[in-house]
């Protein structure tokens, strides 16, 4: 049976309004959070999560073994809050399904971090769902990638992750909770600079020849997102720049420069 | 491409975007659940040349509007509301309709929640060319998308965002026709709001938005007489409430409510299941329950409660001292309702009169009955739900109170469908003297508890009766057999070559030759029946140097054409099978396909998908091979023409050596598949002769005759049938399609075991397909050889029809062909005319790893649900198919009464009533009735009438079933409904005119 929300209607408007290959609104918040190095609220359509990064730093002695001698490891932990989705449930630390999602984001960001600057030390990624629609994957991939902009650790490249999915043989960009229980869906995170993807995530069956369109559309929306995650990144340097030029320092070399 | 975008919202829009509410699960949890929706103002309005909307976007309405409708001269558009879709459909859907409409979202939406086939038909409308239909996505358009208020019901909030539409669109229209400088000031176009709730239409007056109802809108059209017919009994009650509706009194009990229903259905007070009436007596109808081995027998309007063939009910059975047992009597409604009146006036009076008759019918029956005859009664209390549709009828002419043929009074009268198991529906209407000795459509709106008879309104006219045309229309709508035209979506999947498409010649690069054996070399024919278009088998057998004998089953390879999930496939699969008329066969797939690419005619090289076996000389499989491959067949044969061919000692080619080898082997598969207890079955077939082309007036008709080269074919489809289902039940066991026979319950024999053992002496033995089959061969009468049919006949009638289903969705034990004994069995010899076939090509393709299997194939969901479709579109082309053979007999009859003095026929007696006889006249495989009209001595124990003799003095003759009578059959019209129907009378032992 079909469910009784038609995904996508006769004039190819999906059922909140938006053409097959709009994604949902972006707001990007760099709140400081308390002690974090760097902190992201990021919210997708209703999707809402905090990313605090913490580090590098010496690894704590109890994890002694898990460090490496010429790297830096990182340590994933996402938690969701229990009002964030609509059934209002506790889940663990061992939650197999948060688990499973920390350990893709960890695998995702290993080989994109230099990590290799921070030798026998942890970057630890905390992730807060607040609120749940759909791409939850993506907006912790999204988030962190910010996250650790922010916080100054050298990345290689962005990764920007998108979902895509297919009704019908209509590719589909940025699924929600409702469609996302309904079509097959395809998350791709890109390295927008050199073009490479760096996750491919699937867990429903997809058919063969439906796969190459939403992966080519995935990786356009993946620089379109590129784009709004770096303006986003350079507004908040181009503020903090503004503001190192209202110390007294900043004047009198800009002063000087001038003479 | 589409551009790849992010939809910006600023953050104060959240209280219209956003949406909060409380959902409660199955399970019972109640879960908060936000939504959100994007507002956009790229929606555009429809309208042609609208200068405010995007100018690139498509268009549907005229710039004018519609300016023929007399209240509305400057042009308009109408916007009506969801009640109208949902009680008006074919209202709007008459050719005559043709204002330009406007469809709300909103409708849409709250249409498809309240219904999925006005839903369906209502996204047919938005997509056909005849009609300006412009659906306006009002939801997500900022200037009209609105917010549920606190204390807004839904529906208030729907009416609201529908009248917050019109007032847009109205506005929107003033700004897309600016006044031009230098002419005259012409007044734009106005959007009408139809609703024919008078809240609703108060409220828009109040915000100055042009509304009315339809009713009133209709009256206002240039051809209102042909569309206030249309005008749903529902959508009039406000205008016309002539009649004191209290003041009647209620004849039937009111349904219990459905949560009451569905308790009791758990708890087991309850039964549930589909409503059959019976098709010799109108005031009985039963309802097979699994509760009960017998299905429920309802007695009585009454208990019927309303109910029409097909609804699916709730009963309440009796305690078992009121149990009774069904009737032995045939009430025809006509007969005993002739008088009721479709006008409710005298009500009262008639009332009586009829219930008297009534009861006093049902009363003689029901008196003295053998406890064992008695089944489960009960009543109808409720109804879960309706199968209502369109049905063919023809209008009563007596219920007429004018018959002046200009007289566009409204009158109202009633419709008599053609099929004896549904009741007569009253019909309000103002063409009714130019309806009479029509067919017509009627749709039935409401069944109310003070009438006796369901409401309904006239939908169009067929034609006149008995004409070809009305008559093979009703047939279609009848069973519900699609048959429109391909359109052009589908004929697009064909290939561009048309006609002119051959197979390429061989190379390893072109597609089409990818894994494909040669077998053009091979002596390839077909046999089919004459005159058969549509080939989609064809045999080879060749002796191999070890002895052993090759043989081949080539089938047309139709999945090369029709490729899962194009409109061709979907349309396919829609219509399920061809249906074959006497003068007409309904296409599944594209004639070009059907007839040509896909017809494995002789000379011409065709694409094939083969089973080929290698056999010992004993019929022994040794190896089965199944390919796609190319073949060119050498002959068409008619059965006929095979069979001289393989008389003939002297012809000795290939060719017909071939055919011997085959028909060797077929023989000794036949021996095998009977000592396995496969069972020889019969159907009444008869042959329809045709003067010409032409004029397709039927000269006679013959019973169809059988040659050994049938069987020949047929035992080596059954033969490929049988591999191709182990093969793709192996590769796919939770998906595969295949066929079964599910064995009869022995209760099903039972009354036939009976009569054979009271009036032949003979057993019958049922506890399995090998002991009925052996038992069947010995009901014979050495002076009536054609007895043993005629047993064979009404054993199959006793049986279960055969079904297609998903391997995966039954269990394995489960999965036997009970009549041809095997145990798994598919459809894979006809793909041209059944989809059935096409999905197992699709399957065998996959399975033999020629191409990857579509995902849909993997999904038992899918499957099933189109076996679901599938079985039933085969059993509606099988009815109308043998519907439209009994009606050329019923003209060749004619015409032979017309030639001859008088027609008679020899005839079985199948069934004995208390007022007549069940007959079967087997030369014409035509059953018919022999009604007395006097009471004659009844034996329901024997099965036996005793008729007082023809000659005075002589004693009574008794008549049971088996004997053999003739009659004499005539086609009379009846006089009320102009509908030909045949008539038969007794001419031997008695002549039952007398009586």
């Amino acid at each position: 049976m079909s469910s009784r929300v038609e995904l996508i209607n006769a004039g190819l408007l999906r059922s909140d309004g938006r053409r097959p290959y709009e994604l949902r609104t972006i707001s990007i918040n760099f709140g400081a959070q308390g002690t974090a190095d760097g902190s992201v609220t990021y919210s997708h359509g209703l999707t809402q999560v905090r990313v605090s990064v913490q580090g590098p730093h010496e690894a704590k002695p109890g994890t002694r073994r898990e460090t490496f001698h010429d790297r830096a490891t990182l340590n994933v932990e996402v938690q969701l809050a229990p009002f964030g989705v609509g059934e209002r449930r506790r889940r663990g630390r061992g939650d197999k399904r948060l688990l499973e999602l920390a350990a893709t984001i960890k695998s995702t960001f290993e080989p994109v971090v230099q990590t290799h600057l921070y030798p026998r030390s942890t970057i630890d990624i905390f992730i807060h769902v607040l609120q749940l629609d759909g791409g939850l994957l993506p907006a912790c991939i999204n988030a962190s990638t910010l996250a650790l902009a922010t916080a100054g650790i050298p990345l290689f490249d962005f990764v920007c992750a998108i979902s895509g999915g297919v009704h019908g043989t209509q590719p589909l960009l940025d699924l929600t909770t409702v469609e996302e229980n309904d079509v097959p869906s395809v998350v791709v995170g890109v390295m927008p600079r050199t073009g490479r993807a760096t996750l491919v995530q699937m867990e429903t069956r997809l058919h063969m020849d439906r796969f190459e369109d939403v992966f080519r559309v995935a990786c356009d929306a993946g620089k379109v997102l590129w784009s709004e995650m770096r303006d986003a990144l350079r507004e908040r340097t181009g503020d903090l720049v503004d503001k190192l030029e209202a110390g007294p320092g900043m004047v009198a070399v800009k002063e000087t420069e001038e003479t | 491409m589409p551009e790849i975008t992010i939809l910006k919202r600023p953050r104060e829009e959240a209280v219209i975007t956003q949406r909060m509410f409380f959902k409660k699960t199955a399970r019972g949890k109640v879960i908060k659940v936000l939504r959100e929706r994007y507002l956009r103002d790229d929606i555009s309005c429809g309208v042609d040349g609208c200068r405010v909307c995007d100018a690139s976007a498509q268009t549907v309405l005229s710039r004018s509007g519609d300016t023929t409708h007399k209240n509305f001269p400057t042009g308009h558009y109408i916007l009506p509301d969801t009640n109208v879709f949902l009680a008006q459909m074919d209202l709007i859907e008459s050719n005559y309709f043709t204002p330009p409409i406007i469809i709300l979202q909103t409708v849409m939406e709250e249409v498809r929640h309240r219904s999925l086939p006005l839903y369906s038909r209502l996204k047919a409308l938005t997509t056909t060319d005849e009609l300006k239909v412009w659906v306006f996505y009002n939801e997500f358009r900022s200037e009209t998308a609105i917010v549920r208020e606190n204390d807004e019901t839904p529906n208030d909030r729907n009416d609201r965002g529908i009248r917050k539409a019109a007032e847009w669109y109205n506005a929107h229209l003033k700004l897309a026709h600016p006044p031009i400088r230098g002419q005259p000031n012409l007044a734009p176009p106005k959007v009408v709001l139809i609703t024919d709730d008078f809240a609703n239409r108060q409220k828009a007056d109040k915000e100055k938005i042009p509304c009315i109802s339809v009713r009133n809108y209709v009256d206002g059209m240039k051809n209102s007489d042909q569309l206030l017919d249309l005008l749903s009994a529902t959508g009039s009650d406000e205008v016309e409430p002539t009649r004191a509706v209290a003041g009647r009194t209620a004849l039937y009990a009111d349904y219990l409510p459905m949560s009451t229903l569905l308790a009791g259905v758990k708890a087991g007070q309850l039964h549930q299941g589909h409503f059959n009436a019976n098709q010799y007596n109108y005031l009985e109808g039963t309802v097979p329950v699994p509760a009960f081995t017998k299905p429920v027998l309802l007695v009585g309007r009454e208990n019927m409660n309303r109910a029409v063939q097909g609804d699916v009910v709730v009963v309440e059975v009796f305690d078992e001292r009121e149990w009774k047992a069904p009737t032995d009597e045939v009430i025809d409604q006509e007969a005993t309702l002739k008088n009721d009146d479709a006008e409710d006036s005298e009500e009262e009076g008639d009332d009586l009169m009829v219930h008297e008759h009534e009861s006093k019918a049902l009363r003689a029956e029901h008196t003295k009955k053998a406890p064992t005859e008695k089944q489960p009664t009960g009543r109808v209390v409720g109804i879960i739900k309706r199968n209502w549709r369109a049905y063919v009828c023809h209008i009563d002419s007596t219920s007429l109170t004018s018959s002046n043929a200009t007289s566009l009074g409204l009158q109202t009268v009633f419709a008599t469908p053609v099929s004896r198991l549904l009741p007569r529906i009253r019909l309000r209407t103002r063409q009714a003297p130019s309806l009479v000795g029509n067919k017509i459509l009627v749709t039935i709106d409401r069944w109310e508890i003070t009438s006796r008879y369901p409401e309904g309104h006239f939908v169009r006219t067929l034609g006149k009766a008995e004409s070809k045309e009305a008559e093979q229309e009703s047939l279609l709508l009848e069973f519900e057999v699609p048959y429109r035209p391909f359109g052009k979506a589908i004929l697009d999947c064909l290939p561009p070559e048309g006609e002119q498409w051959v197979v390429p010649p061989k190379s390893a690069a072109i597609p089409e030759w990818r894994d494909r054996t040669d077998l053009r070399d091979l002596i390839i024919c077909s046999i089919d029946p004459p005159g058969c278009q549509d080939i989609d088998d064809a045999l080879h057998a060749r002796r191999l140097t070890n002895g052993n004998i090759e043989a081949g089953v080539h089938i047309a390879d139709v999945s090369h054409f029709v490729h899962p999930e194009t409109a061709m496939d979907s349309e396919a699969a829609a219509r399920g099978s061809t249906v074959y008329l006497v003068d007409k066969r309904i296409d599944m797939l594209p004639a070009l396909l059907g007839t040509n690419l896909c017809s494995l005619r002789p000379h011409v090289e065709r694409l094939a998908f083969s089973v080929i076996w290698e056999m010992t000389v004993d019929a022994e499989i040794v190896d089965v091979r199944f390919t796609k491959s190319v073949i060119a067949s050498k002959a068409a044969f008619e059965y006929g023409e095979a069979q001289l061919r393989k008389d003939d000692p002297n012809l000795n080619d290939k060719l017909t050596q071939s055919i011997r080898l085959l028909n060797s082997l077929a023989q000794k598969l036949k021996a095998k598949r009977m000592a396995a207890g496969a069972l020889n079955l019969a159907s009444p077939e008869v042959k329809i002769h045709l003067d010409s082309s032409e004029s397709s007036d039927p000269v006679d008709v013959e019973q169809k005759a059988l040659h050994e080269t049938n069987s020949l074919v047929e035992e080596f489809m059954l033969l490929a049938n049988t591999s191709v289902a182990e093969k793709t039940q192996g590769s796919f066991p939770q998906t595969s399609v295949l066929r079964r026979h599910l064995p009869p319950p022995p209760t099903n024999f039972e009354k036939l075991q009976d009569i054979l053992q009271k009036r032949k002496g003979l057993k019958l033995d049922v506890s399995s397909s090998g002991a009925l089959a052996d038992s069947l061969d010995k009901c014979l009468d050495p002076k009536e050889p054609a007895f043993n049919t005629l047993v064979r006949i009404m054993a199959t009638r006793c049986m279960l029809s055969a079904e297609y289903f998903s391997s995966g969705s039954v269990s394995r034990d489960t999965f036997g062909h009970y009549g041809l004994a095997s145990p798994i069995y598919t459809h894979f010899t006809s793909p041209i005319r059944r989809y059935a076939d096409v999905l197992v090509h699709r399957q065998l393709a996959a399975a033999i790893g020629y191409t990857p299997l579509h995902p849909s194939l993997h999904s038992k969901m899918h499957v099933e649900r189109i076996m679901e479709v599938v079985n039933r579109r085969h059993r509606m082309a099988q009815m109308a198919g043998r519907a439209s053979v009994e009606f050329y007999v019923g003209l060749a009859l004619k015409g032979r009464n017309e030639r001859e003095k008088e027609v008679t026929e020899d005839a079985f007696v199948i069934r004995t009533f208390r007022n007549g006889l069940g007959v079967f006249v087997s030369k014409l495989g035509l059953e018919g009735l022999v009604m007395f009209k006097r009471d004659t001595q009844f034996d329901a124990e024997n099965y036996t009438i005793s008729v007082p003799s023809s000659d005075i003095g002589q004693p009574d003759v008794t008549i049971s079933v088996f004997d053999k009578v003739t009659v004499r059959i005539e086609v009379e019209k009846d006089k009320n409904t102009q509908r030909g129907r045949v008539k038969m009378t007794l001419v031997s032992p008695v002549d039952s005119r007398a009586l």
